[in-house]
């Protein structure tokens, strides 16, 4: 595959896995690990998948942050959606969605009873079902991070031009920036530096990290999904540690400009506005998320259907905000692998599978023995 | 989040739609956050919709400053 | 959340959810006989030079994919089962679930499709039913097959047999069925897509006769892909399974369309193909044999039989990592995280 197999090169990782070692000595006598988070759940699965952790030096810890949208999905927004399905509401979802817990039950669930839940790829098909149907409305689960969003928010526009009237999105959006100013405020955070996601920067540009970088003094760099964009992007943020320096660097230079996507951001400047936003683990973050504006509130699920998203509760003892915020990392959860594991997951972790502590499940085990 | 794979746009239609491909299999791809896609290009394509272009000259000078690393690595006799 | 008190699609998966059911729920009830260890098919006792029994549902969605259709799947699996059993395999029955409104040409193309198939692979439709149910209550048509066949001399497979050091073969790529399915069924509007992998594997279990004895296990890797089998053959078990990423078998469009919708494709079903445990003297001699039939031509070795960690599937990741590979949960779900 071109472009992706030249990124998961053997020889090039075992010399970058080099680099790494030489460049994290120096960093060696401090009290405590270098800690560095990797903000985003595709690194988080890529870091599992490649066996990434193994070839890190012992006192250099990557620590799964917040950038799974789904583990942030409050469990009241599942449960907005199962409440919209049981009024007879076709729900369109991600297949990521489809086990996430709400208070009591999940989306696979409810389809067993006959609830319409269809699994899409992309948002588009929710366009095909609406088109089909005209009777009966479709609701898209409307989350995700920059990446996701211009894509799915682009319903509103097909929607308008092919005149639909039973399509409508149920917003829980949430924005990275807003994300790491409130794990940044947290006293006890004890974060090095940021390895920052490839395809939400693609949309918002390298820059929109520097107003973080320069006042809370951490390293942020730009790194791709693939196996050698990690470990060159590890690199990058240990020789800044070394020098003590705190910059932005952009290391996934083949697609991610300094300001982004501008089509993309004019899309969502247009259809949505910056919203107060839950987030599993985080609480409520201000600005944090998107939600459509007024003009378009015939697309707005809640609106249109006459419920309010509100909060969750969460299942007894789930940890999953502390693993979510790094202070704890999955094992440490006394639920993890006993009484939640991916076959019947208490929290939103163990469900998208590119949760942290999914991804620990799946890959860490062994991973995190040193081969 | 974000899974997201290189492709290369190999037909572009006038309704902001397109044909993108990888390794000989061909998708149907949304082009409209990109400005002026042409065929031969390559996008990061997520759900369903190209969501950046990449850029093939620092893509290939990256994959030239990694074959680098790995030679001289190899050359200084230490394998990892 | 608490077990499910209903089937979900992903207790037909073939992963975690479906070893649980039959473990809670098939196991206590009917365990005691033939069926205690799970075989794909049964060594019946009690029978003048033995017969293997097995039988299979067919319920794929499209009933027609690129590759294939349910009548060959319905001749293949069940033939399959046979075989990975160390049988010949020799008689199959045909029952048929169709719903009103089928369209006849369908109906033939799927009959057609059968006898093609049964000839090939050397077996006679013996018995058979028919039913038809009212419209809505199936999915155009369900297919039933029932295999007999008998013990090739000299087999005695069982995981208990497998030693460290052992190899783990693969008779060709891995997961082509399952994608070239999902592709049809997810509207995912792909062309050169994936084609299955239907075929049979009989004639690899005979080729690899003359080296019987050192063939621990055999299994055709269906659903929950090479992952669930190989966590099947480890699992419980004093050893663990070590692949090797790089040896992994996949086709370019399998694989191209699996890490667009951010599928594993060991997780994936294939419908033509085998894995196999041999001893570590015979492997070069059974590959080459495999190799020498079109079937085979793909055939390779992707991992080995290690003392530890017991009991689980590790691999030796691209990059030179290790990673967990663990049984897959059920539904194959496209995903964009």
């Amino acid at each position: 595959m071109k472009y992706v197999d030249a990124f998961r090169d053997p020889a090039a990782a075992r010399a970058l896995a080099g680099r790494i070692r030489e460049a994290a000595a120096p960093l060696a006598g401090r009290s405590r690990p270098v800690q560095i988070m990797e903000v985003c759940g595709s690194h988080t699965m890529a870091i599992g998948r490649y066996g990434i952790r193994g070839l890190l030096p012992p006192h250099l810890r990557l620590i799964s942050g917040p950038g799974c949208p789904v583990c942030v999905t409050d469990a009241g927004y599942i449960d907005a959606a199962l409440e919209l399905a049981s009024r007879g509401v076709e729900i369109c979802t991600f297949g990521d969605l489809i086990n996430v817990p709400g208070s009591d039950t999940s989306l696979a669930a409810a389809r067993s009873r006959g609830a319409a839940v269809t699994v899409c790829y992309s948002p588009l098909e929710a366009v095909e079902r609406a088109r089909r149907d005209p009777a009966r409305e479709v609701v898209f689960l409307a989350v995700g991070f920059e990446t996701t969003v211009a894509p799915v928010v682009s319903l509103v526009d097909r929607a308008a031009a092919e005149g639909l009237g039973n399509l409508s999105l149920l917003t829980a959006f949430k924005l990275v920036p807003p994300a790491l100013e409130a794990l940044a405020a947290a006293p006890d955070l004890a974060i090095d530096a940021f390895l920052c996601p490839a395809h939400v920067s693609a949309i918002i540009g390298a820059d929109a990290y520097r107003p973080f970088a320069g006042r809370h003094r951490r390293p942020c760099v730009v790194a791709g999904f693939e196996p050698l964009d990690i470990l060159y992007g590890i690199e990058g943020i240990l020789r800044q540690l070394d020098a003590g320096e705190a910059r932005v660097e952009n290391q996934y230079s083949r697609v991610v400009t300094a300001a982004g996507n501008r089509r993309a951001q004019a899309l969502i400047e247009r259809l949505l506005r910056p919203v107060d936003a839950i987030w599993r683990g985080l609480g409520p973050v201000p600005a944090s998320g998107l939600g459509l504006r007024p003009e378009f509130a015939a697309y707005d699920a809640e609106n249109r259907h006459g419920l309010r998203v509100g909060p969750g509760r969460d299942a007894p003892g789930c940890r999953c905000g502390d693993v979510i915020s790094g202070r704890l990392t999955p094992p440490e959860c006394p639920l993890f692998g006993r009484r939640c594991t991916p076959a019947s997951p208490v929290g939103p972790c163990m469900v998208s599978s590119e949760g942290s502590c999914a991804a620990w499940y799946k890959y860490g085990r062994i991973a995190t023995e040193r081969p | 989040m974000c899974l997201g794979i290189p492709m290369k746009i190999v037909a572009v239609d006038p309704a902001g739609t397109g044909t993108v491909e990888l390794d000989g299999v061909r998708h149907a791809v949304d082009l409209t956050l990109i400005e002026t896609p042409k065929s031969g290009d390559h996008v990061i394509v997520h759900a369903g919709f190209a969501i950046e272009r990449l850029d093939p000259a620092e893509a290939d000078a990256r994959i030239e400053l990694f074959r680098s690393l790995a030679e001289s690595r190899e050359r200084d006799g230490d394998g990892g | 959340m608490t077990t499910p008190d209903r089937i979900l699609l992903a207790h037909g998966g073939g992963g975690r959810l479906t070893a649980a059911l039959i473990a809670d729920e098939i196991v206590p009830r009917f365990g005691a006989g033939p069926l205690a260890s799970l075989p794909d098919a049964a060594r019946l006792p009690g029978m003048a030079g033995g017969l293997v029994f097995t039988t299979d549902s067919y319920v794929v969605q499209p009933a027609v994919f690129p590759g294939g259709d349910i009548g060959a799947l319905a001749v293949h699996g069940t033939v399959n089962d046979l075989a990975v059993s160390g049988a010949e395999p020799r008689w199959i029955s045909l029952a048929m679930i169709l719903e009103e409104g089928l369209p006849l040409a369908t109906l033939r193309r799927v009959l057609d499709s059968i006898r093609a198939a049964a000839d090939a692979c050397g077996v006679a439709v013996a018995t058979g039913d028919t039913k038809v149910v009212p419209h809505g209550q199936c999915d155009g048509l369900y297919i039933n097959t029932a295999g007999l066949g008998e013990p090739i001399p000299g087999y005695r497979l069982s995981a208990d047999a497998i030693r460290p050091g052992d190899a783990v073969l693969a008779s060709g790529t891995l997961g082509d069925h399952g994608m070239a399915v999902l592709c049809a069924r997810e509207r995912l509007q792909v062309a050169s897509g994936p084609v299955s992998d239907t075929g049979t594997i009989h004639r690899l279990v005979r080729a690899a006769t003359p080296w019987a004895a050192s063939v621990r296990f055999m299994r055709d890797p269906t659903r929950g892909g090479a992952a669930a089998v190989l966590n099947e053959i480890a699992g419980g078990r004093p050893f663990g399974i070590a692949l090797r990423e790089d040896a992994l078998p996949f086709a370019p469009a399998a694989r191209s369309v699996a890490e667009t919708l951010g599928i594993d494709l060991l997780h994936v079903p294939s419908e033509g193909r085998m894995l196999a445990v041999v001893a570590p003297d015979a492997a070069d001699a059974i590959l080459a044999a495999w190799r020498a039939l079109p079937e085979g031509a793909g055939s390779t070795r992707i991992g080995a039989v290690t003392a530890g960690p017991a009991g689980a599937v590790v691999m030796e990741t691209l990059i030179g990592g290790r990673r967990l590979v663990d049984m897959p949960l059920g539904e194959l779900l496209p995903r964009i995280c």
